[in-house]
């Protein structure tokens, strides 16, 4: 049995019957990174000597005879956008290159408290500004499936650290779809909780209004399982909702029946992928056979979608990123006279291409003059968006549609062309926008042999369904239980 | 839409080369263009969305609490002295 394989259920129960010890699990990760990540390059670093002092903790309860939670001696990955007190914290960036936070984000300290343990940061694009990992200051990551694609991103090493069996199971962050589309491309599963759901205390802000952090996994179950693990109320993040969280886990009945599904039609755009409509299609008809009421739906304003967002989150990051200014932390040029001349050196020298076009787009979106046209013109669309929902969400319980137009692209494809990058989160975008949770989870393969990811959102704190019907459907088909050709 | 991007980068004190200029103007040109067909929309008489959920302000009672130490705020800032942080003159 290979260890590194494992989900969190299945190593949770070995570790229980004492099978395996959590530090065994653990080794057997830092084994496999070896291996493997001179090729993926998801780990920005490991954290091997706390690791093991985690796992051997969770090991001594057990041989105490002690009970452990569902998450006790799992080994789990982090974006490198969470903030681990003592453990360097880079956000992608040349920035933060240096930057050692004195303290933990709340879902840091939650997972801690669950005695998960730590394997190491992961990848992303700087910020978590990309679709692909090509906007990290360090390294771009490969997708486990083809190694000349893109994991997707931002959240990329998370997604393929998990598909290549680098973690057991991983967290990442959505703003626009950074949980969800490298999820689909690299063939595992990730969650955007509701807005608030999960606390943003120490997580490095990108666009306060639309992040939230999420698990990505390798199948239903584990992610039912890590969300429970992260989710509830934080008063250190004003935005965070008090509200019930009910135990996901319970969610997962294997049972669609009379559950009343949305397929909107504007998610079908021209140009999408062959083999991703045709995936998406089937899922919609295996859903049908297991008992779920399908219906047509229409969520008009979708194509206004990216530039909405381009215009929010830009606007967002442009005062978020404000902070970087090389006083009180970070990177600091050497090369200045004068005040002025070390902000915008130590900026200029700082971030990367990406995010400086993002300052800028924002910045001038927020400027005098421009305010109106831009910042509150996307704002009342935005509004019109989530009516969209609002409506559509009276009729059924879930939508569902693909979750990216089409599988990993080439590396290097879209670096020249911000638009038509900005354009591959089409799909991904309105639920940030609107607040509502939702899902990706594999349903079918490109004839290239790259993954698909089947798209699922919901009302506003109903992840229960979504993983209801996420689980349904998972539990009658077997994409989730292939690898790639790297494992 | 013609963006004056001195004027932009020096708001968001953002040094940027000549190169970095011309690309990033060319390039939101094209970007901003694409955002005009929001004009497409009536939006006259609706609420602009700023949090998708309903969000009000949050209160705490203001009891003295801990905070975070001086030495471990001031070990990890590029230049300091005597506990403060140290910048280039400002006031001539």
């Amino acid at each position: 049995m290979d260890l590194h394989s494992l989900t969190i259920h299945q190593l949770h129960d070995l570790l229980v019957r004492k099978e395996v010890t959590s530090r065994e699990a653990t080794e057997a990760l830092y084994r496999r990174i070896g291996e493997v990540d001179g090729k993926i390059k998801a780990y920005l670093m490991l954290t091997e000597v706390e690791a093991i002092r985690q796992a051997d903790e969770v090991d001594r309860k057990l041989i105490r005879g002690e009970e452990i939670g569902d998450l006790a001696g799992i080994p789990i990955g982090l974006k490198d956008i969470l903030c681990t007190k003592g453990i360097l914290t880079t956000c992608g960036s040349k920035i933060l290159g240096n930057y050692v936070p004195f303290y933990d984000g709340t879902v840091i300290r939650r997972l801690k408290e669950r005695e998960a343990v730590f394997i190491g940061k992961l990848n992303m694009d700087e910020f978590a500004m990309g679709s692909s990992t090509e906007n990290s200051g360090f390294q771009t990551t490969r997708n486990p499936w083809d190694l000349q694609r893109i994991p997707g991103g931002s959240s990329g090493g998370s997604a393929a650290a998990v598909a290549a069996d680098e973690c057991i199971a991983a967290l990442g962050t959505d703003t626009g779809g950074s949980i969800r589309q490298p999820a689909s491309c690299c063939g595992v599963v990730g969650l955007k909780p509701t807005y608030g759901r999960v606390s943003r205390y120490g997580l490095v802000a990108f666009a306060s209004s639309l992040d939230q952090i999420g698990p990505i996994t390798k199948d239903v179950e584990d992610c039912a399982i890590l969300l429970s693990g992260i989710s509830g109320y934080d008063p250190c993040d004003s935005t965070s909702v008090n509200i019930e969280v009910p135990d996901f886990k319970r969610c997962l009945v294997r049972d669609v029946k009379g559950v009343r599904i949305g397929i909107p039609d504007e998610y079908f755009i021209e140009g999408m992928d062959p083999d991703v409509e045709r995936s998406a299609k089937e899922a919609i008809d295996l859903l049908k056979k297991l008992g779920a009421e399908v219906k047509a739906i229409s969520l008009p304003h979708t194509p206004y979608a990216v530039a909405i967002y381009y215009i929010i989150c830009t606007a967002e990051a442009s005062s978020n990123l404000a902070r970087y200014d090389g006083v009180k932390y970070g990177f600091r040029s050497n090369r200045y006279e004068d005040l002025m001349e070390m902000y915008g050196r130590t900026r200029a020298e700082g971030f990367g291409k990406e995010v400086k076009r993002r300052i800028i787009l924002g910045t001038y979106v927020l400027s005098a003059g421009y305010y109106d046209a831009y910042y509150r013109k996307a704002s009342q669309v935005r509004t019109l968006m989530r009516n969209d929902f609002e409506a559509a969400f009276e009729k059924v319980e879930v939508i569902v549609a693909p979750t990216a137009p089409t599988p990993a692209f080439r590396i290097g494809e879209k670096v020249e062309d911000p638009l038509q990058m900005y354009l591959s989160d089409i799909l991904t975008i309105p639920v940030n926008l609107a607040g509502i949770p939702a899902i990706s989870l594999p349903c079918g393969f490109s004839r290239e042999g790259l993954p698909i990811g089947l798209q699922i959102m919901g009302k506003h704190f109903d992840e229960g369904m979504l993983l209801r019907v996420a689980y349904a459907f998972e539990q009658n088909t077997d994409f989730h239980l292939k690898k790639p050709p790297i494992a | 839409m013609k963006m004056d991007i001195e004027k932009v980068a020096r708001l968001a004190r953002l040094e940027l080369s000549g190169e970095e200029k011309k690309t990033f103007e060319n390039q939101l040109e094209q970007i901003l263009t694409y955002m005009e067909q929001l004009n497409r929309l009536d939006t006259t008489g609706v609420e602009p969305t700023s949090h998708a959920i309903p969000m009000v302000n949050v209160f705490r009672e203001d009891e003295v609490k801990p905070s975070i130490s001086r030495e471990e705020v001031m070990e990890i800032s590029p230049d300091q002295e005597d506990d403060h942080f140290k910048v280039p003159r400002i006031i001539e």
